[in-house]
């Protein structure tokens, strides 16, 4: 590509041809102000905070927007730019709720940083906000226009990444809003809960709804035993919260800390993802020989089941009938562990971390209840966590490393990879070449099933059967695959469907500033501690063979079909929050 | 009324607009004849030299346009005539329209064949809905006549037109935003680079020219552009449809040539002011246009003699304001035009009408703060300089050439002029 010229506030330098102005700037250290810029989405223009001097150009000029000449003399900090800058910077703030102290994104917030960058003491302007009703009334997120900047950024994530297609613009002018079609309340929308949308947001507009204080409670409760798991990619992402390097590997403490916070026992989902393992392999080994429905899809993902019971509700035979790995432990505290530690299974209180929105809503599904009780009784988010952490003045990055503890606490690479996209899938195959065959794998790395591309698909020779695989990680991906199955045209045995793009450790309850660049970071993480692990494949988990020993009996028996399977249904435009628990 | 001239509405009321035979009988269709007997360079050569400013308000030079659009590459282009004519006070576009659409098509044709377009757009406003059934008979005889459709008159150029209405948003006159439209999409402008005349509707290469704008290369390739230039100034030759309207005795849209002074155009066309009374201040250009104040009404109504005293011609509407209204007030008729058709996407343009739009309230009240002026003032540049389109950069406009003008009306002490 050809290169460029250019100046940037008297700074020559060179960048290729098609560099916009921001992007050039902070090559040599210029970070031009901006709300509607990601790196990872498209390029929107309308906060108009970027405005920068050209020459010979008049009018100011959005840098994000607009790309390099040969020759262009940039300023990025004149008087005129700065009190443009500004201006519009009092501008948002005018009509921005901005009551800080109070907001779940406190210290976290784009539009906060700007102003102190800005130093906004004092404004003209009439602060009084314009805005639609608070959306709080689903178990996920919580929707706050009266926040929300118009930077498009959600609208994006729902639209294109998603293909949800939930959140859009309404009205016109002052009455523009972000919101769902006819201002309905989240649940009663096509609405996955997938929260990519509040991991976007730059501010506090969209959030995730705070279950902290409930789990604080139960931790005070001296009548509750309150245990708690932890998903696969929880602890690659929540080092973020501490300013710790991205993709940081922070189990030991992370496990330190929820010690530190009151949780009687601290077990590692790792454990209920091998066990997923173990009946979702041995599920698609059954209907690939009886001739079952398939491709068979995996149900870990509760955005994704979300997806297809609201739009693709006449594939539901192709679902797994496997109950989340979450789910599997919200069973398994309430029958064989409470038999185990001699508890009433009410008596237990099961909290789960979570990198996901949509898992607070999957907790709450009617059927997700084992000896009459709720199977898992709070979903905390990762960010969640970290606001839990802090809250207790706890130092995390100084934390000595402590372990998961028994009977759920041992987890093997298999499981361990369930965080990443294409991680499920790989795990799979480890167990189903080696249950079918009888035979050592060659190789226990699939690559070809891991990264960031959209979909990825491999063949492994079985036996005499060539198996075919897709992975699709992002709902826009996981409908084309969905179409093919509708046309009769998928060539698939198996397909593994997250619904967030990157799979769990891009899930819409990591820390913000999930870029992809960051999801990178994680996805590396996760095989690097799958890598170190000496139990790589989940039928070599010892604590998973022995619960079969002493408790489920084998995969797909008649008590693991009772603990560990569920079925799934149509859902019209309205979830049905009235069965829901409280 | 002897100062208008009939150039381009020279076959106004001259024939029956919903019959192509009519239109035939008074020479319809000699100016496709005789473009699509040249080249596209001859045609591009033609209408350099006829210098026609884009009418429909950012008066970019039509031969340049056309050559740009020529040069663009592709083999399915797209020529969208702007028929949005949402400018208040501005109605120029309804007259050629309702009264000459087969001149209308024929503009379109000829752009077609100089850009290489397969396909012509008609993007009505949508509340001249009841103009739709003409131009549709105008459209279907043109077709049944061979003037339109498959090989037009023989020549091996294919060209089809039609006919889209948008939901009434004044946004959707902006070219950018009136393509969003076409395509089924909410009224917001889109993001350059890429240029539509590059990427345009449905991602082709397009080219948008107003109405007028298309009437005057049908009229200058029936007649000559020898004939055109014969009007005007040396400088600002040619001839241009007005919309006259407000405290003046007869409103209406008018063909004048350029150069009259502004009081020619009010006085004489005009008949003066209702009731005889003072002309206070005056907007030119739709309502994102500049206003102006009694003593500029010597100005002629060119474009280089208007910019000279910071005005422009713009859609080519002329407003009239008499005495008896305060400055305020009307600027509070603007406001609350700006209020309800800005798209609402870009922060100046949305958060910078609310603002503007409660000190406007408070001046008309008499309430207004001390730092309201300078408040108002500074957001209406910010708007001005960073608002993501046109609309947005001249919503205020108004405001603050008005107060340039009228300085006391917002209780500045008069300054004493430059």
């Amino acid at each position: 590509m050809k290169n460029t010229k250019i100046k940037i506030d008297n700074i020559d330098l060179i960048v290729p041809e098609g560099t916009t102005i921001l992007e050039a700037a902070k090559k040599v250290n210029i970070n031009i102000p901006h709300l509607c810029y990601h790196p990872d989405q498209a390029i929107k223009a309308n906060c108009r905070l970027c405005v920068v001097e050209v020459a010979g150009s008049k009018k100011l000029t959005a840098a994000c927007s607009s790309y390099v000449f040969e020759g262009m003399e940039v300023q990025t900090n004149t008087k005129r730019v700065r009190d443009m800058q500004k201006g519009i910077l009092e501008l948002i703030l005018a009509n921005h709720d901005q009551n800080c102290l109070k907001c779940a994104r406190n210290g976290n917030c784009e539009l906060q940083a700007l102003c102190q960058r800005f130093n906004i003491s004092k404004t003209n302007l009439e602060d009084s906000v314009d805005s639609l009703p608070l959306d709080n009334t689903n178990p996920s997120l919580v929707r706050d226009s009266a926040k929300c900047v118009k930077c498009d950024r959600c609208v994006e994530a729902c639209q294109k990444g998603q293909e949800v297609h939930v959140l859009t613009h309404s009205h016109r002018s002052i009455h523009y809003n972000i919101a769902p079609a006819y201002e309905a309340p989240l649940e009663e929308t096509f609405c996955v809960f997938c929260g990519q949308c509040s991991a976007v947001c730059p501010v506090g507009a969209i959030v995730e709804k705070d279950d902290t204080q409930k789990v604080w409670d139960a931790i005070y409760d001296s009548k509750k035993h309150v245990i708690v798991q932890v998903a696969p990619a929880v602890r690659v992402a929540l080092g973020d919260a501490f300013n710790l390097p991205k993709g940081s590997i922070v189990t030991g403490q992370m496990v330190a800390a929820l010690r530190r916070l009151g949780f009687e026992k601290i077990f590692d989902t790792n454990f209920t993802a091998d066990l997923t393992i173990l009946e979702e392999g041995n599920e698609l080994i059954h209907r690939v020989t009886t001739g079952g429905v398939l491709p068979m899809i995996t149900s870990c993902s509760p955005g994704w089941i979300n997806f297809i019971e609201g739009r693709y509700d006449h594939l539901l035979d192709n679902l797994s009938s496997c109950k989340s790995p979450q789910q599997m432990f919200g069973a398994l505290s309430k029958s064989y562990y409470a038999e185990k530690a001699g508890l009433e299974p009410k008596d237990i209180y099961t909290v789960s971390i979570m990198p996901c929105t949509a898992k607070k809503y999957e907790a709450q599904r009617p059927e997700m209840k084992t000896n009459g009780v709720q199977e898992v009784d709070a979903v905390l988010t990762t960010r969640e966590l970290a606001r839990m952490i802090q809250s207790a003045g706890i130092d995390f990055v100084g934390l000595e490393e402590d372990q998961f503890d028994n009977p759920f606490g041992i987890g093997t690479g298999a499981g361990a990879i369930f965080g990443a996209t294409g991680g499920v899938m790989e795990a799979a195959l480890r167990t189903v070449y080696e249950v079918l065959t009888g035979k050592g794998l060659p190789s226990l790395n699939f690559v070809d099933v891991r990264g960031l591309q959209g979909i990825k698909e491999a063949t492994i020779k079985i036996n005499d059967l060539d198996v075919k695989v897709a992975v699709a990680h992002g709902l826009g991906n996981a409908k084309v695959l969905l179409k093919q199955i509708e046309k009769g045209e998928s060539p698939y045995h198996f397909i593994e469907v997250m619904a967030c793009p990157g799979g769990c450790i891009g899930g819409g309850g990591q820390p913000i500033k999930s870029t992809l660049a960051v999801k990178g970071k994680r996805i590396e993480a996760i095989y690097q501690i799958d890598q170190d692990l000496p139990l790589r494949k989940s039928h070599k988990n010892p604590d998973v063979m022995r619960l079969y020993d002493e408790y489920l009996g084998e995969p797909l028996g008649h008590k693991s079909h009772e603990l560990l399977h569920t079925h799934y249904h149509t859902r019209g435009m309205k979830y049905n929050f009235s069965e829901l628990n409280k | 009324m002897s100062k208008t001239v009939s150039f381009i509405t020279e076959n106004f009321d001259k024939y029956d607009p919903t019959s192509i035979d009519s239109y035939l009988s008074i020479g319809g269709f000699t100016a496709t004849k005789k473009a699509l007997a040249m080249s596209s360079n001859e045609i591009i050569d033609i209408a350099k030299k006829a210098s026609v400013k884009g009418r429909g308000g950012a008066a970019y030079d039509t031969g340049r346009k056309w050559a740009q659009a020529a040069s663009v590459p592709g083999d399915d282009k797209v020529v969208i005539c702007n028929a949005d004519e949402g400018e208040p006070c501005t109605f120029k576009d309804r007259s050629v329209l309702s009264k000459d659409p087969f001149r209308l098509l024929e503009g379109m044709v000829i752009a077609g064949y100089t850009v290489g377009a397969k396909n012509g757009y008609i993007y009505l406003r949508e509340e001249y809905r009841h103009l739709k059934p003409l131009i549709k008979g105008a459209i279907q005889q043109s077709i049944e006549k061979g003037y339109l459709g498959d090989n037009i008159l023989g020549t091996g150029f294919s060209f089809n037109i039609h006919l889209y209405s948008g939901a009434g948003a004044y946004v959707c006159g902006e070219g950018s935003t009136l393509i969003e439209s076409i395509e089924g999409k909410s009224g917001r402008p889109r993001i350059k680079p890429p240029f539509i005349k590059e990427c345009g509707l449905f991602q082709l290469p397009t080219l948008v020219n107003n109405v007028e704008t298309l009437a005057i290369a049908t009229a200058i390739f029936q007649h000559g552009v020898e004939e055109y230039v014969k009007y005007g100034t040396p400088e600002c030759p040619g001839t241009k449809i007005i919309s006259l309207a407000g405290n003046v005795k007869n409103p209406g849209a008018y063909e004048i040539p350029f150069g009259l002074t502004l009081r020619e155009i009010i006085y004489d066309i005009g008949g003066g002011i209702t009731d005889d009374h003072d002309l206070k201040i005056f907007q030119l250009g739709g309502a994102s246009g500049r206003t102006g104040s009694a003593s500029l009404v010597d100005t002629p109504y060119t474009y280089d003699d208007l910019h000279k005293v910071n005005l422009v011609i713009g859609s080519g509407g002329i407003l009239v304001v008499d005495d008896r209204t305060r400055v305020i007030d009307f600027i509070k008729s603007i406001q609350d035009f700006f209020i309800h058709e800005s798209c609402g996407k870009c922060t100046p343009c949305r958060e910078g009408n609310r603002q503007i739009a409660r000190i406007i309230d408070r001046f008309v009240d008499g309430t207004q703060k001390d730092d309201d002026l300078d408040t108002a003032m500074r957001f209406a540049n910010i708007m001005k300089n960073c608002a993501f389109c046109g609309l947005g950069e001249t919503a205020q406009s108004s405001l603050l050439s008005a107060i340039d003008h009228f300085p006391e009306e917002f209780g500045l002490t008069e300054v004493a002029s430059k």
